[in-house]
C-alpha cells in the first residue's frame, strides 16, 4: 500500500515567499529592522488608543506647556493634553489615511493603467491624457487646490493624494500589462473563452501587483507627508483630533520660545514612519526584483 | 632577439574578488612584444585576453587585483607603476583601441576636441593648434573633409567612422606600443578590412609595436607576425604565425585551428572543442588548466609548468605536445616539455 | 536648435490647456453652490445672486469656461474677498519674494548636493560616499516644515545666530527701491550693504531649510549617475588615453552624468513649488504661497484658484527651460530633431 504521506508535498508557493523573505531580510538586516518598525507602528495604530496613559483629548490647564517628564513622557501641550497620547492615537489616523490614500491610488492607476496597457488605442490615450494633466501642476499645490474644492475633510485628502499619485501607478501597470498583453497565458485565456475583464482582473493584475507593491509602500510614506503638509497649512484635519501634522502646526508657535516638545515629537513620530516605508519600499524592491538594486 | 622589446609581460596572475569567489583570471601570463611587431593574443572568450590588456593598461576594475608579475614598457614596469606614472605613459606611450567604437567616444563631444584633448595633454600642442593638428589627424586615418568631421558628433558617424576616430586619439602622441582590443568585431567585413589595413599602415610608419586581440585565429592569422595563444588565463602557445598554423605543438591550438572555418579544409572538418572553460572560481585548478578537456591528457599533466623564457621563438606550455611536423630538431630549452 | 525650442514649446501647449481647464474645473466642482463660496460667508443672498450674475455662474458650464478663458487672457483672476485687491495684481506683488526664496534655495542645493554626489562616487564605500547615502536616504524622510522648525529652534532660540522668523526683512528697515523684487539684487543695485545683509539673514534659515528638503534627490541621482557613468565605456576610453583626473572626471564623466540629474530637476521643482508653501507658512514669509493658505483659511477661494493656476504655468515653463537647458548639453537632443 503506498504511503501517501510519506511524499513530501510540494511548497506552497506562499511558504516559498515567506523562505525567501527571510533570506532577504537576513541579507540585509535594515530591510528586517523597517519591517518590524512596520509591525510596530500597525500595532500602535490599531491597540494605541486603548494603551495610551491619557486621553488625548483632555485638557488640563494646570499641566499646560511642561516640558516632557516622567508623568508626560513628551510633555505637555497649550491645552495641557499629554503630547505622548496625542501622538500615539494620531498613529492611527495617519496610518488610516496613507493605507487608504494606497488602496485607493492602487485601484484607480492600477486598473486604469492596466487597461491602457492592454487594450490601447483610445482607453491608452485617453489615460494617457489624464495623467499628463495631473502632472503638469506640483503635486502638492494640486492636492491643496482639490481638498480647498472638495472640502475640507479626511475623505478629501486621500482622494487628493491618489489622484496626486495617479500618473505613476498608472504608468507602472500600463508597461507590465503592455509586456503581458501578448503573453503566452494571457492567449491561453483569451482562446478558452475568458472575457476581457476576466483576463485583466485574473491574470494580469496578479502580476502587476508584485511591482506595484514595491512603490505602495513609498506612496504610502509620501501619502503621510502629504496628509501632514497639508494638515499642517489648515486642511484637512481639524482641532482638536489628534494629527501629526496639525500637531506640529499647534507647536510651531511655541518653537520661538523654546517649547521645543510640542512640534518635536509629532515631528519625529512622521520621521520615523515615512523613514519606515520608505526603507521597507527599497527592501521589498529587493525581495521583487533584485537587479533595481541601488 | 634584436634589441630590447616594446613591451614584456612576465608572469602576470590578476585576480578578481567577486560575490561569488575569487576569480583567478590570469595565472602567470609571459610574453614579449618587439619593436615594430605584430603580434596577436588569441583565445576563447574568457580566456584572459582583455584582462592581460586592461592589466597592462592599468584600466582593471576596481574588484581586479594584480597579485604578481611585471609589465615592462622600456624601463618602467606598469604593474608597479604609481597613478600619477601610469598616467603619463598611457596615450603617450602605450596606447589602447576599444570594440564598440560608439560607446567608446564621448557622445557630446565633438571628436576633434575628443582628439585634441589627448594631443594637449601628451603632445605638447597648445591649445590654439590643437584643432588644427586635429583635423590633421583625421586626415591620416583617412577621414574624408576632416575639417567639418572635426566639429561632428559620434552619433553622426558611422561604426568605421568612428573607430577611425578612435585610432586618431589613440595614435595622437604616436605611442610605441598600441593594443587593439577586438577592434573589428561588430563592422561588416569590407570595414574591418580597412580598418586593419589602415591600422597597419599607420603601424609600419610611426615604426609601432602592435598587440591585436581577437577571437578570430584565421584574421590573426592574417594580421600578425606572431600569435599569442591563451586558455583560461594561460598563455599555452607563443609562435610566428606561419609555424604556429603549420607546427602547432599545444592540442588546444590544434583543436582552435580546427575549429576556425577559413583553416579548415571543409565544413566536415569543422570541430567543436570538447568540453568547456573550467570554473576560474575554483581553488582547485590543475596546474594546465586545459588538462581536463584535453585528448591527449597523461600523468605527468598534474606537474606544474616550468616557466619558459619569454623571448623563445616558439612556445608551448604542454606536457605532451604534438609531435613536431618540421623535421628539424628544436632546441630542447624552447620547449617546456621535458 | 530653434527647431527643439519650438517643438517644446508646441508640447507644452496641452500642458498649458489641461492646467487651464483642471483649475476651472475644481472651482466649479465645489460642493453646493459655487456662488456662495465666491460671495463669502457673510454674504445675503441677495449679495450671492449679484455673485452669481456677476461671475456668470448661472450660465451654462461651456459659457463659464469660455468666459473664464477670455478673463485668463486678459490678466484676470478674479478679486479676493478678503483684501478685495484683484489677485493678479497681489500674486505679482508677492512672486519675487517666493522666487527669490526658491531659487536661492535650489542654488544652495546644487552646490552641495552635485559635489556631494561626484566625491561619493568617485571613492565608493568611502565615508563620503556613506554620508551621501545616509543624507539621501533619511532627506526624503524628513517633512519640510519640520526641518524649518527645528532649525529656528537650534539657530534662533539656541544659538540666537538668525534672526526671528518673521518674514523678509527687519521690522526697522525698509525695502530697497523696487528693481527686480528680489530684496538681494536690489539692495545691491541701490548700493545699501546693509539692506543686502539684512536680507540675507532672513533668507538663510527658510532657503536652507528648501535646501535640505531637495538635497537628497538631487545628491542621490548624481551619485548613481554618475557610478554608472563611471565603469562606461567612454570613461574607460579617456582613462586609457592618459588623459589627467579633472579632465576624465569632470569633462567627460560628469557632463554625461549630468543628464539624468538634469532631468530629476523637473521632478525636484514638483516638490520645490510644493515645499514652498509650507516653508512660506513656517517663516512667516510674505509670497504667494502664505496667501493663498490665508485666502484658504478665509474660504476665499479666487486667490486660491489663482495660486494653483499661477503655479502650474511657471511649472510648466520650468520643465520647458529645464527641456531646452537638456537640449543644451547633449546634442543628440538637439540635432535630432
Amino acid at each position: 500500500m503506498t504511503d501517501i504521506a510519506a511524499t513530501p508535498r510540494p511548497e506552497s508557493s506562499l511558504v516559498a515567499l515567506l523562505r525567501h523573505a527571510r533570506y532577504v531580510i537576513g541579507e540585509n538586516p535594515v530591510t528586517g529592522f523597517a519591517f518590524a518598525l512596520f509591525v510596530l507602528i500597525a500595532l500602535a495604530a490599531v491597540f494605541g488608543p486603548h494603551l495610551v496613559p491619557y486621553d488625548p483629548l483632555a485638557s488640563d490647564t494646570v499641566e499646560s506647556l511642561k516640558p516632557p517628564s516622567l508623568h508626560h513622557w513628551f510633555g505637555t501641550d497649550q491645552l495641557g493634553r499629554d503630547i505622548f497620547s496625542r501622538v500615539v492615537v494620531a498613529t492611527r489616523l495617519d496610518f488610516f489615511i496613507a493605507v487608504a490614500s494606497v488602496a485607493l491610488v492602487f485601484l484607480m492607476g492600477g486598473l486604469a493603467g492596466v487597461a491602457a496597457g492592454f487594450y490601447g488605442g483610445w482607453t491608452d490615450r485617453i489615460v494617457g491624457r489624464i495623467a499628463d494633466t495631473i502632472m503638469a501642476f506640483p503635486l502638492f499645490v494640486l492636492a491643496m487646490g482639490i481638498v480647498a474644492a472638495l472640502g475640507n475633510t479626511v475623505q478629501n485628502i486621500i482622494i487628493a493624494t491618489a489622484i496626486v499619485n495617479f500618473p505613476l501607478y498608472a504608468r507602472i501597470a500600463r508597461a507590465e500589462a503592455n509586456i503581458r498583453r501578448d503573453a503566452g497565458f494571457v492567449e491561453a485565456a483569451r482562446l478558452s473563452g475568458n472575457a476581457d475583464w476576466r483576463i485583466l482582473a485574473l491574470q494580469i493584475l496578479p502580476n502587476v501587483f508584485p511591482i506595484l507593491v514595491v512603490q505602495m509602500s513609498l506612496t504610502m510614506g509620501y501619502a503621510i507627508l502629504n496628509a501632514a503638509g497639508l494638515s499642517f497649512i489648515g486642511l484637512g484635519v481639524r482641532p482638536p483630533t489628534p494629527e501629526w501634522g496639525i500637531m506640529v502646526a499647534e507647536g510651531a508657535q511655541f518653537i520661538v520660545s523654546g517649547e521645543w516638545w510640542n512640534a518635536f515629537f509629532p515631528g519625529a513620530a512622521l520621521m520615523v514612519a515615512v523613514f519606515c516605508f520608505n526603507l521597507l519600499g527599497d527592501g521589498l524592491r529587493d525581495l521583487v526584483d533584485p537587479r533595481r538594486r541601488t | 632577439m634584436m634589441g630590447a622589446p616594446a613591451l614584456s609581460v612576465e608572469g602576470l596572475s590578476v585576480e578578481f574578488r567577486t560575490r561569488s569567489g575569487v576569480v583567478r583570471a590570469l595565472d602567470n601570463v609571459s610574453f614579449s612584444v618587439a619593436k615594430g611587431e605584430t603580434v596577436a593574443l588569441v583565445g576563447e572568450s574568457g580566456s584572459g585576453k582583455s584582462v592581460t590588456a586592461y592589466a597592462v593598461m592599468g584600466i582593471l576594475d576596481p574588484a581586479g587585483r594584480i597579485g604578481a608579475g611585471r609589465a615592462m614598457l622600456g624601463d618602467l614596469d606598469l604593474v608597479a607603476a604609481t597613478p600619477k606614472e601610469l598616467a603619463n605613459v598611457r596615450g603617450r606611450s602605450i596606447a589602447m583601441i576599444f570594440q564598440n567604437p560608439r560607446t567608446a567616444l564621448n557622445p557630446i563631444r565633438p571628436v576633434g576636441k575628443q582628439i585634441g584633448d589627448v594631443l594637449m595633454r601628451h603632445g605638447h600642442v597648445s591649445r590654439r593648434a590643437a584643432p588644427a593638428h586635429a583635423v590633421e589627424m583625421l586626415r591620416a586615418v583617412g577621414i574624408t573633409d576632416p575639417a567639418r568631421r572635426a566639429k561632428a558628433y559620434p552619433f553622426e558617424m558611422s561604426g568605421g567612422m568612428c573607430q577611425r576616430i578612435m585610432i586618431a586619439i589613440a595614435l595622437a602622441a604616436k605611442p610605441s606600443l598600441l593594443i587593439a582590443d577586438e577592434p573589428t568585431t561588430g563592422l561588416d567585413v569590407t570595414t574591418q578590412a580597412v580598418i586593419m589595413d589602415l591600422i597597419n599602415d599607420l603601424a609600419k610608419e610611426l615604426g609601432m609595436a602592435t598587440i591585436f586581440i581577437t577571437h578570430d585565429l584565421a584574421l590573426a592569422g592574417q594580421r600578425s607576425a606572431r600569435i599569442v595563444v591563451m586558455h583560461a588565463g594561460h598563455v599555452v602557445e607563443n609562435a610566428p604565425t606561419a609555424d604556429l598554423f603549420a607546427n602547432p605543438r599545444h592540442p588546444y591550438t590544434a583543436e582552435l585551428i580546427a575549429a576556425t572555418p577559413d583553416t579548415a579544409a571543409s565544413l566536415d572538418e569543422l570541430a567543436a572543442i570538447p568540453g568547456s572553460l573550467p570554473d576560474l572560481r575554483r581553488t582547485d585548478l590543475p596546474p594546465c588548466r586545459y588538462s581536463e578537456r584535453c585528448p591527449r591528457k597523461i600523468a605527468g599533466c598534474a606537474q606544474p609548468l616550468p616557466h619558459a623564457p619569454p623571448d623563445a621563438a616558439h612556445i608551448a606550455a604542454c606536457w605532451n605536445p604534438l609531435p613536431d611536423r618540421t623535421q628539424r630538431a628544436m632546441p630542447a630549452a624552447t620547449v617546456s616539455a621535458a | 536648435m530653434l527647431t527643439m525650442v519650438l517643438k517644446r514649446l508646441a508640447m507644452a501647449i496641452p500642458s498649458l490647456i489641461g492646467v487651464v481647464v483642471v483649475t476651472f474645473l475644481l472651482t466649479r466642482a465645489l460642493p453646493g453652490d459655487p456662488a456662495v463660496y465666491f460671495a463669502g460667508p457673510a454674504a445675503t443672498p441677495q449679495a450671492i445672486q449679484e455673485v452669481r450674475v456677476k461671475l456668470g455662474l448661472d450660465k451654462p458650464l461651456i459659457e463659464q469656461f469660455g468666459r473664464y478663458a477670455v478673463d485668463l487672457a486678459h490678466g484676470n483672476l478674479g478679486t479676493s474677498l478678503t483684501t478685495g485687491q484683484p489677485v493678479a495684481t497681489e500674486l505679482r506683488n508677492r512672486l519675487p519674494a517666493s522666487a527669490e526664496l526658491t531659487l536661492l534655495g535650489l542654488l544652495v542645493s546644487i552646490v552641495i548636493a552635485v559635489p556631494l554626489g561626484i566625491l561619493a562616487a568617485t571613492k565608493p564605500n568611502s565615508l563620503v560616499d556613506q554620508a551621501c547615502r545616509v543624507i539621501s536616504t533619511a532627506g526624503v524622510s524628513l517633512p519640510v516644515f519640520f526641518t524649518g522648525l527645528i532649525l529656528v529652534y537650534v539657530f534662533y532660540y539656541l544659538l540666537g545666530w538668525a534672526p526671528a522668523p518673521l518674514g523678509r526683512l527687519d521690522v526697522f528697515l525698509s525695502e530697497p527701491p523696487h528693481v527686480t523684487g528680489f530684496y538681494l539684487i536690489d539692495s545691491l543695485i541701490a548700493g545699501d550693504p546693509e539692506t543686502f545683509m539684512a536680507s540675507l539673514k532672513q533668507l538663510i534659515l527658510p532657503a536652507l531649510t528648501l535646501a535640505i528638503f531637495s538635497l537628497a534627490p538631487i545628491a542621490r541621482m548624481t551619485r548613481a549617475s554618475m557610478l554608472a557613468i563611471l565603469s562606461s565605456d567612454l570613461v574607460r576610453t579617456a582613462r586609457a588615453s592618459g588623459l589627467s583626473a579633472y579632465t576624465v572626471i569632470i569633462t567627460y564623466a560628469f557632463r554625461n552624468a549630468m543628464l539624468p540629474v538634469i532631468t530629476t530637476l523637473g521632478m525636484v521643482f514638483s516638490f520645490l513649488l510644493g515645499a514652498n508653501v509650507l516653508v512660506e507658512k513656517v517663516f512667516a514669509w510674505p509670497g504667494i504661497g502664505s496667501y493663498a493658505v490665508e485666502a484658504l483659511l478665509a474660504s476665499d477661494f479666487a486667490p486660491v484658484q489663482g495660486f494653483v493656476l499661477t503655479m502650474a504655468v511657471m511649472y510648466v515653463a520650468l520643465n520647458l527651460l529645464i527641456d531646452i537647458l537638456y537640449g543644451l548639453i547633449d546634442p543628440r537632443v538637439r540635432l535630432d530633431a
